[in-house]
């Protein structure tokens, strides 16, 4: 039921078109047949963003509307693609129109050649229901990928059988004469159901351990990096995207560098996954959608990579999406908001900013599938605040909705602090709830542990005001020893090189120890204090730097029992 | 092709035309004024019923009575092999009293973007010779890495001697350079140019010349002819091409008449809410594509209005750069050269360019020793201002000393001074070696034990 239409006026990435449309209904423009999406309609005329460059097209060109919603194509193939903001797969569309990309050009999403081993699960007689898990594709060495059955289908099952098929062959057949595929499509805007959503209560394991121990993030829970440019945010994704235990992980480069985004493409597909030893490109899902690509597809771009995110939870994975920068996403509404002459918010955003950044954050979360597994969508957004100016509205929106804080610092990331996450504004609301996990998981006194380095943490804060008023000899010997533990705490433990083959991921255990050592040593200064030793004996201390290079062994729990056992000898030695 | 006779509104550097045929979007658009003098315009907005152009050499002289012509396509350049050498204005146009250029080919200006897939990463180490950034802010081929400097500083002098002393150790090939200026003065482009023609550099340089006062909205394709010969050098003929783009500043204000002559609703201090995007367009074309030999190197200048770096223009701009090289106001007030605040500067390929077999295993290590110290030095100093040095530690004092000598050794370098790697980073060493080898905690035992004392 293809309506066609015409051009009324082009101005950028906005057209208006004579057409008979509904909301969100994607067209084709122009002669070229340019993607396109419509986001307003004003009588007989529609507004159409559209997704690539609309250079040359004219009044009068025909529009043709598909009278679909933009949706994604779901099924096997989708780990280790690389994608733009729209599902166009960015390698098949090298071989199309060469190193830049062209107009016009389209691919399906998955590869319509390419065949899958096909193991059905359910026998044909059997009654199954939207979510369902009818069979099984290995997808890669380490993602064993479910065929479900679409959410709004069910039925009884008439024919099913294994095989080697496509994506697009016909797998199985419905009484009602329903066909099954190995894939599905839905559309980006519309969140995937689930059976009902759950709290979080396991942490979502990164190996920073600034992350793991101060400020935990739960599978299914929300995040936030934000920090001015040059503070680390894209490293941090980057770890993230590395390390976490995660499943699956969609990583969302939205209006962001393009060097950046070969960086990741020629770095994942050789390093490995900590746990399973496979290349780490073989779970993870790539949408590159660059600065200078089309501003209507990177706006599209968060809820392609939300949308696939959903797909592999319904299979019960625990999935993590990482989006870079959800401010670039956010501009892209403003840039489209400001095309439509709609009247501004704060600062020219769209006054449905905030409730559109809450939409996009609430797709998260832990949920009971409708297949009846568990699956989560951690999501942690970066946040490029301008000037590096929290209050506003970008960042104001994402913290009303999110529940773990990574607050960036520019001065940390100067001194080459690095994750420069600041230890004093950043916050984490999972704390309570992952205490149970760690307890059980790492060691029964984990939380009390992070309670004191904290503490400590906190307290250098004020020593150091005082400092600046009346210098760091005129401090009390005690308060001498907070600020030597302090800076302990903060150059063995906080401070992690991303670049160190060792040091780049620490798992929770080791970050327990390290934590554990440096809080050994504080007791040991503080009892060595009260029998009358000079705290500046206990700065000179050499055993204590020894911790230090920890960091960077793998066979950390003997490196560290020899460190106690130094550190032990030497305050013995100093009565 | 028809004439129109049909504006109705002038107003700032746009036209508004009535009652024509379709026009494309983005459309080249020839302006004849009834005094005989030809302009050239652009198609910003087309509807059936107005069409609005943006005039490149200003409305002046514009009246009802113009004729306009849209010509049915898009800006492109000309370019051949024999663009090396010549100086073009703003638009494109030989000035340098040399002949038309006759085109291998004709290029789109607006350039597409570089597939993702097909980029190359960037790792070659590009040795400026300047301590600052070779030793802490590495330059790497392919990287866009903008100088945010103030009016008045010597952006210009590092920029040239960026020119003339970068090079890829263990390659004998030369770069390109492509030069556009935009909305300088006469004497800072004569500077430029003098300059290029004493080293030879001209001769595998294209310079592109908006000055002062040429009309402002030429502006707006300078910098996408500029990228456009570099792509041509980089992509078609293998070339490794440096691009300097100064002054982005100037690049952006027209960007800001623009949308307000269109009424546009402005975003932060007036510049329109697309500037990200509109400036992406120009960076992004810095990089390397796969099996490709040639490769884009970006080096914008922009002077920061007020020395305010989180003004949109270097906000937005380091957002979407490879990092930064900030140049402080306090550092060449005392007579420091190259005067870059490194604290606030940084590369963001660093580590892709260097480590062992580019430059030396030591160098991330020495790098971040560095910047720990001299950050800690310079809190220091706001410490000591008011309580006096005697209240400080032995340590603090040491770490004092650190920085200042850290400026005076390794920042200030002579303006022909060419260092190499090494010898930055021995300098690195010899700083670095006046602090006890157990408070070295950024440099691995190893490393320490290598070059500790040894410089």
């Amino acid at each position: 039921m293809a309506k066609t239409g015409k051009i009324y006026r082009v101005a950028g990435p906005v057209v208006v078109a004579e057409l008979e449309a509904g909301m969100y209904d994607v067209c084709k423009v122009g002669k070229e047949k340019l993607l396109g999406e419509v986001i307003q309609i004003n009588g007989g005329r529609c507004t159409i963003q559209v997704y690539e460059d609309t250079t040359g097209i004219k009044p009068g060109e025909d529009v043709e509307n598909t009278g679909q919603p933009l949706a994604v194509e779901l099924g096997p193939g989708l780990l280790s693609s690389i994608y733009d903001g729209i599902q166009r797969p960015l390698q098949v569309l090298r071989g199309l129109t060469g190193d830049f990309i062209g107009r016009g050009a389209t691919a399906p999403g998955l590869d319509r050649k390419r065949k899958w081993d096909f193991k059905a699960i359910v026998k044909p007689g059997a009654v199954v229901k939207g979510g369902s898990v009818i069979g099984t594709v290995k997808e890669s060495e380490t993602v064993m990928h479910k065929i479900l059955v679409p959410p709004n289908v069910s039925g009884k099952v008439v024919s099913i059988a294994d095989g080697s098929y496509t994506v697009a062959d016909v797998i199985g057949k419905l009484e009602d004469g329903t066909e099954l595929r190995l894939m599905q499509i839905w559309p980006v805007r519309k969140p995937r159901p689930v059976t009902e959503k759950l709290l979080p209560v396991v942490p979502l394991i990164t190996g920073q351990r600034i992350f793991d121990s101060l400020f935990p993030l739960a599978k299914g829970g929300v995040a936030a990096i934000p920090g001015p440019f040059g503070s680390g945010k894209t490293v941090s994704q980057q770890q993230l995207a590395k390390w976490c235990d995660a499943d699956v992980i969609v990583y969302v480069g939205c209006g962001e560098r393009g060097n950046e985004m070969t960086e990741v493409l020629t770095e994942f597909p050789e390093i490995t996954d900590p746990r399973t030893g496979k290349p780490l490109m073989q779970r993870t899902v790539l949408i590159a959608n660059t600065s200078n690509m089309p501003v209507a597809a990177r706006e599209a771009s968060v809820y392609t990579g939300i949308t696939l995110a959903e797909y592999y939870r319904d299979m019960g994975y625990s999935v993590a999406l990482m989006a870079d920068s959800t401010s670039r996403w956010a501009e892209a509404m403003r840039e489209i908001s400001s095309r439509l002459e709609e009247m501004p918010g704060e600062e020219g955003y769209p006054a449905y900013l905030s409730s559109r950044v809450s939409e996009f954050y609430e797709r998260a979360g832990r949920a009971a599938t409708l297949m009846g597994a568990e699956g989560s969508v951690s999501v942690i957004g970066a946040v490029s605040p301008p000037g590096g100016d929290l209050s506003e509205p970008v960042t104001q929106s994402t913290l009303r909705v999110i529940k773990t804080y990574w607050a960036l610092d520019a001065k940390l990331a100067q001194r080459r602090h690095f994750p420069a996450i600041n230890w004093l504004t950043s916050h984490s609301l999972y704390l309570d709830s992952l205490a149970g996990w760690y307890a059980e998981k790492v060691a029964p006194d984990w939380t009390e542990l992070i309670g004191r380095t904290r503490t400590i943490l906190q307290e250098e804060e004020k020593l150091m005001e005082i400092m600046q008023l009346v210098g760091s000899d005129a401090l009390p010997e005690k308060e001498q020893v907070t600020l030597l533990v302090a800076r302990m705490f903060r150059e063995f433990l906080l401070q992690q090189n991303a670049f160190h083959p060792v040091d780049t991921y620490s798992e929770p255990k080791k970050t327990y120890l390290i934590m554990k050592t440096i809080l050994h040593f504080a007791d040991l200064a503080k009892a060595a204090l009260d029998s009358g030793i000079r705290a500046q004996r206990i700065v000179a201390l050499k055993s204590k730097d020894k911790v230090a290079d920890v960091k960077f062994e793998k066979g950390y729990e003997d490196f560290l029992a020899a460190a106690n056992k130094d550190i032990e000898k030497e305050f013995a030695q100093l009565k | 092709m028809k004439e129109y006779k049909t504006i109705t509104r002038v107003a700032g550097p746009l036209i508004f035309v009535e009652k024509t045929e379709p026009v494309g979007y983005g459309e080249l658009v020839r302006i004849s004024l009834p005094g005989g003098s030809v302009k050239s315009g652009q198609v910003l907005d087309t509807s059936e019923e107005i069409v609005v152009v943006q005039v490149f050499e200003g409305t002046s002289g514009i009246d009802l009575n113009t004729r306009v012509k849209f010509l049915g396509e898009t800006i492109k350049l000309p370019v051949s092999g024999e663009i090396l050498g010549r100086i073009l204005n703003g638009a494109g146009k030989p000035i340098d009293g040399g002949p038309e250029i006759v085109p291998d080919e004709m290029m789109e200006i607006t350039g597409a973007a570089i597939n993702p897939y097909a980029r190359a990463n960037p790792s070659d180490f590009i040795q400026t010779g300047i301590s600052t950034i070779d030793g802490t802010n590495t330059l790497v081929r392919g990287q866009k890495l903008p100088l945010f400097s103030g009016s008045g500083l010597p952006h210009n002098e590092i920029a040239l001697q960026i020119a003339r002393q970068a090079k890829v150790l263990g390659s004998k090939e030369g770069f390109a350079i492509v030069f556009a200026a935009m909305g300088i003065t006469n004497e800072e482009a004569r500077r430029f140019i003098s300059e290029f023609e004493e080293t030879g550099a001209l001769k595998r340089a294209v310079v592109f010349l908006n000055l002062a006062d040429d009309p402002a909205v030429e502006r707006i394709i300078t910098p996408r002819m500029a990228l456009t010969a570099a792509e041509y050098l980089a992509f078609r003929k293998e070339m490794h091409v440096l691009v300097i783009l100064t002054d982005m500043t100037n690049y952006a204000e027209s960007l800001r008449e623009i949308g307000a002559a269109r009424s546009e609703i402005p975003g932060r201090r007036g510049y329109p809410g697309y500037m990200y995007t509109d400036l992406a367009m120009l960076y992004e074309r810095a990089g390397m594509i796969k099996g490709k030999k040639g490769s884009i190197t970006q080096l914008p200048i922009l002077t920061m209005v007020g020395d305010d770096i989180t003004h949109p223009i270097p906000d937005l701009t380091g957002y979407i750069t490879e990092g930064q090289i900030v140049i402080s106001r306090e550092l060449h007030s005392r007579n420091i050269y190259p005067p870059v605040d490194v604290l606030p500067s940084l590369s963001r390929l660093m580590n892709l360019g260097i480590g062992p077999g580019k430059t030396r295993e030591d160098h991330k290590q020495v790098s971040d020793q560095l910047y720990a110290f001299y950050a800690e030095g310079k809190d220091l100093r706001g410490l000591v201002a008011i309580v006096g040095e005697e209240s400080l530690s032995e340590r603090e004092r040491r770490i004092l000393k650190l920085a200042a000598d850290f400026e005076a050794k390794f920042v200030k370098q002579g303006r022909n001074e060419d260092r190499d790697i090494e010898k930055t980073l021995d300098i690195g060493w010899q700083l670095l070696s006046q602090i006890p080898e157990g408070e070295l905690t950024r440099i691995s035992p190893e490393l320490r034990k290598k070059h500790y004392g040894k410089h």
